[in-house]
C-alpha cells in the first residue's frame, strides 16, 4: 500500500519534472530519437544481411559433372571421396536420366529434341550436387572436387557468390559496430543531459535525504523519469523503422537484385525491432539517470 | 534520560583541518540547547554529525538510541526520521506553495494523503502560517519562510530539532518570532539544538549554552547562566 502510495506520486512527479523542464528533457529525448533512428537502420541492415547469407547459402550448390563414360562403380567411388571432403555438407546424385525426364517434363521443345537422342548419343552427363558448410571456402572446394577423377567439370556461382557474402559479412559487422558505439555514446550524452537536469534539482534531493527518504526512495523518480525519457524517444524511430521499412519493401517488392535475395518481411518484423528500440531506449534512459543521480546520493 | 550522548568525538576533514577535538556531550531529552562560538569553530561539524551529513573520525554519537558514528549510509534515513534539521538558507522548494514544502517531507516517507494533509495543517498551524499555505516561498518574508521550513522539520513529529542559525538572516522582531515558535515546539516535548551568533538571544532566552572554541568546549553553560557570566566580565 505504502509501496503503491510512493510509486504513484513518483509516476506523477516524474511526467511533471519531464514537462517542467522540458528543454532539457527535449535534449535527452533528441539524443536517445538520433540514436535509436540510427540503431534502427543499422539492426534493419544487419539482420537482412543476415538472412541474405542464409538464403545464399542455402541456395548456393556445386554441380560436379561426370565424364560420359563412368560407371556405377565408380559414381559409388566418388561420392565416397566428395562426402570424405572437409567442407561438404551434402552429396546428391542425380543420373542422366533423372535429369533428362526432368527437362522433357519441363519444356515441350526439350522433349522432342531429346527423345530422338539414343542413350549413348545424349549429351547429358550424371552429376553430383554438392552443398557446402562454409560459403567462404567454396571455390577451395570446388577445386578439390575439380580434382576427383572423372569429375569433368564443376559449376558454381563462382566469384559472385564469395564476393557476395563477404560483403555481407562486413555490412553485418560494421553495423554491429556502429549499435554498439552509438548505445555506449548515447548513455554518455544522457547521463550528461541528466546530470545538468538533477543538478536543477540538487536542492530537491538534498531536502529528500534531509527528511528521511531513503536512497532507493530518492533514486525512484530518477529511474522513472528516465523511463520516460527513453520511452518518448523512442516514439519516432519506432514510427521511422514502420513506416519506412514497409514503404522500402513494398518499392522494392520485397527483394534485392535477384529473387534469391529476399527481404523480410515487414510484418513481424517490424513489431520485434520496435520492441527492441523501446527496450533500448527504456534501458538507456534509466541507466543514464540513475548514474546521474548516484552522485548526490554518497554520503 | 539522554537524548543525545557524544564520547570522546574528533571530526578530522578529507582536507586535514581538525574540526572537532576530543569532545564528549551529553544533552537530555526535552532540553533546548544554544550552541555558540566564533566563526569556524565547530558548530556547524557538530550537529552535522548528529544527523549523520559528517562522520566522526573518532568516537561514539549516540542520538535517540541510534549509535550514529557506526550508522551504514544506506540506514541514514532511519536517523533522519526522528530528526528535522533547519537551515539559515531555509531550503525550500521555490517552485512549490509554503503547503507542498511541509507535504514533501511525508510524501517521501509515503503517508496516506488525508493523514498528510492533516499533519501539514497541524504543522503550518503551529508556526502561525495556516493562511499562507498556498503562497509559494518567493512571495513570503524571510521570517515566513523560515517557519515554513520549521514546520516542514516538524511535521512528522521528531524527537530532536537541530537549528543551524535560523535566524541568522531575520532582523531582531523576525528573529523573536522564530523564537517563539520554537519555544513552542520544546514545549510540546521536541529536544531542540540551536546554533547561533546571535548573544541577545542567547541572553533573552536563558537556557543552557555551550561555549565551542576551536572544535573544544570551552564552557558548558546550565540554564541561564551564560547571561550572569557575561555581564560580570563581558566575556
Ligand atoms: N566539508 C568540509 N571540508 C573541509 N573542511 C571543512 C568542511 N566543513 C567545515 N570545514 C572546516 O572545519 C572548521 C569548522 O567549520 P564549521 O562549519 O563547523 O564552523 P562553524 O562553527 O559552523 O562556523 P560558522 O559560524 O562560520 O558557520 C572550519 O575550519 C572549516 O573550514
Ligand atoms: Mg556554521
Amino acid at each position: 500500500m505504502k509501496a503503491i502510495r510512493i510509486l504513484s506520486r513518483n509516476i506523477r512527479d516524474s511526467f511533471k519534472s519531464v514537462f517542467r523542464n522540458f528543454s532539457l528533457s527535449l535534449a535527452s529525448i533528441s539524443c536517445i530519437t538520433i540514436t535509436l533512428i540510427v540503431v534502427a537502420i543499422s539492426m534493419v541492415l544487419s539482420l537482412n544481411v543476415n538472412r541474405f547469407t542464409e538464403l545464399v547459402e542455402k541456395d548456393v550448390t556445386i554441380v560436379a559433372f561426370l565424364d560420359l563414360e563412368t560407371n556405377d562403380v565408380e559414381i559409388n567411388d566418388i561420392s565416397q571421396k566428395l562426402k570424405g571432403l572437409n567442407n561438404v555438407e551434402s552429396v546428391k546424385f542425380k543420373s542422366k536420366q533423372s535429369i533428362s525426364e526432368d527437362m522433357m517434363a519441363s519444356s515441350e521443345t526439350f522433349k522432342n529434341i531429346m527423345s530422338e537422342w539414343s542413350e549413348a548419343e545424349s549429351p547429358i552427363q550424371d552429376t553430383f550436387q554438392v552443398k557446402v558448410k562454409d560459403i567462404k571456402l567454396i571455390g577451395k572446394t570446388a577445386d578439390e572436387i575439380k580434382a576427383i577423377e572423372k569429375v569433368d567439370v564443376v559449376k558454381y556461382g563462382e566469384g559472385m557468390v564469395e564476393e557476395l557474402v563477404s560483403i555481407f559479412d562486413i555490412v553485418r559487422r560494421a553495423s554491429f559496430i556502429a549499435v554498439v558505439a552509438l548505445i555506449v555514446v548515447t548513455a554518455f550524452l544522457i547521463i550528461n543531459t541528466i546530470k545538468i537536469t538533477i543538478f536543477s534539482r540538487k536542492r530537491e534531493i538534498e531536502i529528500m535525504r534531509l527528511v528521511g527518504a531513503s536512497n532507493l526512495n530518492i533514486k525512484i523518480p530518477f529511474i522513472i523519469e528516465g523511463l520516460i525519457l527513453g520511452v518518448l524517444g523512442s516514439i519516432i524511430p519506432i514510427i521511422a523503422t514502420c513506416y519506412g521499412y514497409t514503404a522500402i519493401y513494398d518499392k522494392l517488392g520485397g527483394k534485392l537484385f535477384s529473387d534469391l535475395i529476399k527481404m523480410i518481411k515487414p510484418a513481424p518484423f517490424i513489431y520485434f525491432i520496435s520492441l527492441v528500440l523501446l527496450i533500448i531506449g527504456m534501458i538507456v534512459g534509466m541507466f543514464g539517470s540513475l548514474r546521474a543521480v548516484k552522485k548526490y546520493l554518497k554520503i | 534520560m539522554d537524548l543525545i550522548a557524544l564520547q570522546n568525538v574528533r571530526k578530522q576533514y578529507k582536507t586535514g583541518v581538525v574540526a572537532i577535538h576530543d569532545l564528549s556531550l551529553n544533552i537530555e531529552k526535552g532540553d533546548f540547547v544554544f550552541v555558540i562560538g566564533s566563526t569556524g569553530c565547530g558548530k556547524s561539524t557538530l550537529i552535522k554529525m548528529l544527523y549523520r551529513e559528517e562522520k566522526p573520525t573518532k568516537g561514539k554519537i549516540i542520538v535517540g538510541g541510534i549509535d550514529v558514528a557506526k550508522l551504514r549510509n544506506s540506514k541514514v534515513y532511519k536517523l533522519r526520521r526522528k530528526i528535522g534539521v533547519v537551515f539559515q538558507d531555509y531550503k525550500l522548494l521555490n517552485k512549490s506553495t509554503a503547503y507542498e514544502n511541509v507535504a514533501f517531507a511525508l510524501e517521501v516517507l509515503g503517508l496516506p494523503k488525508d493523514e498528510i494533509h492533516d499533519k501539514v495543517i497541524k504543522a503550518l498551524e503551529l508556526v502561525g502560517l495556516k493562511n499562507k499555505a498556498k503562497q509559494y516561498p518567493l512571495n513570503l518574508s524571510g521570517g515566513e519562510q523560515q517557519r515554513v521550513a520549521i514546520a516542514r522539520a516538524i511535521v512528522n513529529g521528531p524527537k530532536l530539532l537541530i537549528c543551524d542559525e535560523p535566524t541568522g538572516n531575520l532582523d531582531e522582531n523576525t528573529s523573536l518570532e522564530i523564537m517563539s515558535v520554537l519555544e513552542e515546539i520544546n514545549k510540546l516535548g521536541t529536544t531542540i539544538i540551536m546554533v547561533t551568533h546571535d548573544t541577545t538571544i542567547v541572553k533573552k532566552y536563558k537556557k543552557r549554552t555551550i561555549l565551542l572554541d576551536s572544535g573544544r568546549i570551552l564552557k558548558d553553560y546550565k540554564k541561564g547562566t551564560y547571561g550572569n557570566e557575561s555581564n560580570k566580565n563581558t566575556k
